[in-house]
């Protein structure tokens, strides 16, 4: 590192400080502005531009820590990342500026001092701009996992029935997950009837109901039958509306009337107690 | 254009969006809860073939006003394969990929309007509409 820049930017911190600080409140949105308070803008940025110093004087490793640090917490407080390289170009521009006006920079040195500058300024920008993508990279995967996690219960209800409710958008892969839990559900808990329950499920197109159909035939080969539950009115005449033919499948628009006719199918029926205090 | 807002149909996840744009434009015209499953249910429709079969395209919403009627047309165009047969499509039951071939009629019938045009090699653009009664 050029020791003229390093020089400086330390002696002038504060002006460069303030000078940044003008310029990038111009630039910054509203989606900066409006979620963080002026005193966090301001300490965060001093952090940031310490930050940018710090790579000067400390070693890598010590800088890359430093960075993965304040990359997470921009993350959190909702920094958009153009807004973080716009500043870390601004800084730059802001420096070699006034050290042309000071007279640092000349027109001999000027290709010299513009290599070194760069050679510095590119590595932090893309150490930031990898450092986003994997906080974010992070962040989808565990949500992946987390919808993972909810994506198709088996839950047994009586002696020989069961229930699946699903909840959201079923994808390919949430439907392959589903026939793999309803079969080994099936199997596991010696069910006679399954229920399918569609409640939760926002929309029922051609996929959706293929994947259902499938996964009904499968468990009547796993020697189960398969009834489809919670099918509210909007449903079923999209479902005629697009012609899909549902005939194989007993359905109800209520769990409950599913669980009624499940029990029937298996001789038992629920009733009430009378003469017990 | 201020009634108009596309999403562009890249991974499976698109669908999703397209069909959330879908949900809100239509509720804020006013259509009934049938009709906002109809319509969702096709963008979800369009979009899966854009997904499934041209690999990528663009799920426009419009808002459109005929006279005194106000309506919602969806306008799904992608620049894949095409379709050969568009008389075959049509047909209850067809799928070249082991589906259960309701997608496109199934469209035609969830929607008061449906115009196709396919060129194999070009690309697919369809133009499905919904009036609100």
């Amino acid at each position: 590192m050029n020791s003229t820049i390093l020089n400086y930017i330390q002696n002038n911190k504060d002006s460069i400080f303030n000078e940044w600080l003008d310029a990038t409140k111009e630039n910054a949105d509203e989606r900066v502005t409006k979620v963080v308070s002026d005193q966090v803008f301001i300490g965060t940025s001093r952090e940031f531009i310490d930050l940018i110093i710090s790579n000067i004087k400390s070693s890598n490793e010590e800088f890359t820590s430093k960075l993965s640090d304040f990359s997470e917490k921009i993350v959190r407080l909702g920094w958009p990342l153009s807004f973080v390289t716009k500043g870390l170009q601004t800084f730059g521009k802001i420096v070699f500026e006034d050290m042309q006006e000071t007279g640092i920079v000349t027109q001999e040195n000027q290709m010299k001092v513009i290599y070194e500058f760069d050679s510095w300024m590119t590595p932090m920008v893309n150490e930031v701009v990898n450092m986003y993508s994997s906080t974010w990279e992070r962040t989808v995967s565990l949500q992946k996992i987390a919808l993972q996690e909810l994506s198709a219960p088996l839950i047994p209800v009586f002696e020989g029935i069961t229930v699946m409710p699903l909840v959201g958008t079923i994808d390919t892969e949430r439907a392959k997950q589903i026939m793999e839990n309803l079969l080994n559900g099936v199997v596991k808990h010696r069910s006679e009837v399954v229920l399918i329950d569609i409640t939760g499920v926002p929309v029922v197109d051609t996929m959706v109901a293929h994947h259902i159909i499938q996964a009904a035939d499968a468990v009547r080969l796993v020697g189960a039958k398969c009834m489809l539950v919670g099918i509210r009115p909007e449903i079923a005449q999209t479902i005629v509306n697009l012609g899909i033919d549902l005939n194989q499948f007993t359905t109800k628009n209520t769990l409950k009337k599913g669980v009624e006719a499940a029990l029937e199918l298996t001789s038992r029926k629920i009733v009430n107690v009378e003469g017990v205090e | 254009m201020e009634n108009q807002s596309c999403v562009k149909i890249i991974n499976e996840w698109d669908i999703v969006a397209a069909r959330q744009l879908g949900r809100n434009v239509a509720k804020e015209l006013g259509f009934g809860t049938v009709d906002q499953a109809r319509i969702t249910t096709a963008i979800s429709e369009l979009a899966r073939n854009i997904y499934l079969y041209a690999g990528q395209g663009q799920v426009c919403i419009e808002k459109i006003y005929d006279g005194g009627k106000a309506g919602l047309r969806i306008v799904a165009v992608d620049s894949g394969p095409g379709i050969n047969d568009l008389r075959q499509v049509m047909e209850d039951g067809f799928s070249t990929s082991g589906g259960l071939g309701a997608g496109l009629p199934g469209v035609k019938r969830l929607m008061d309007e449906f115009l196709i045009d396919s060129n194999p090699g070009t690309g697919t653009d369809i133009k499905a509409t919904k009036w609100l009664r």
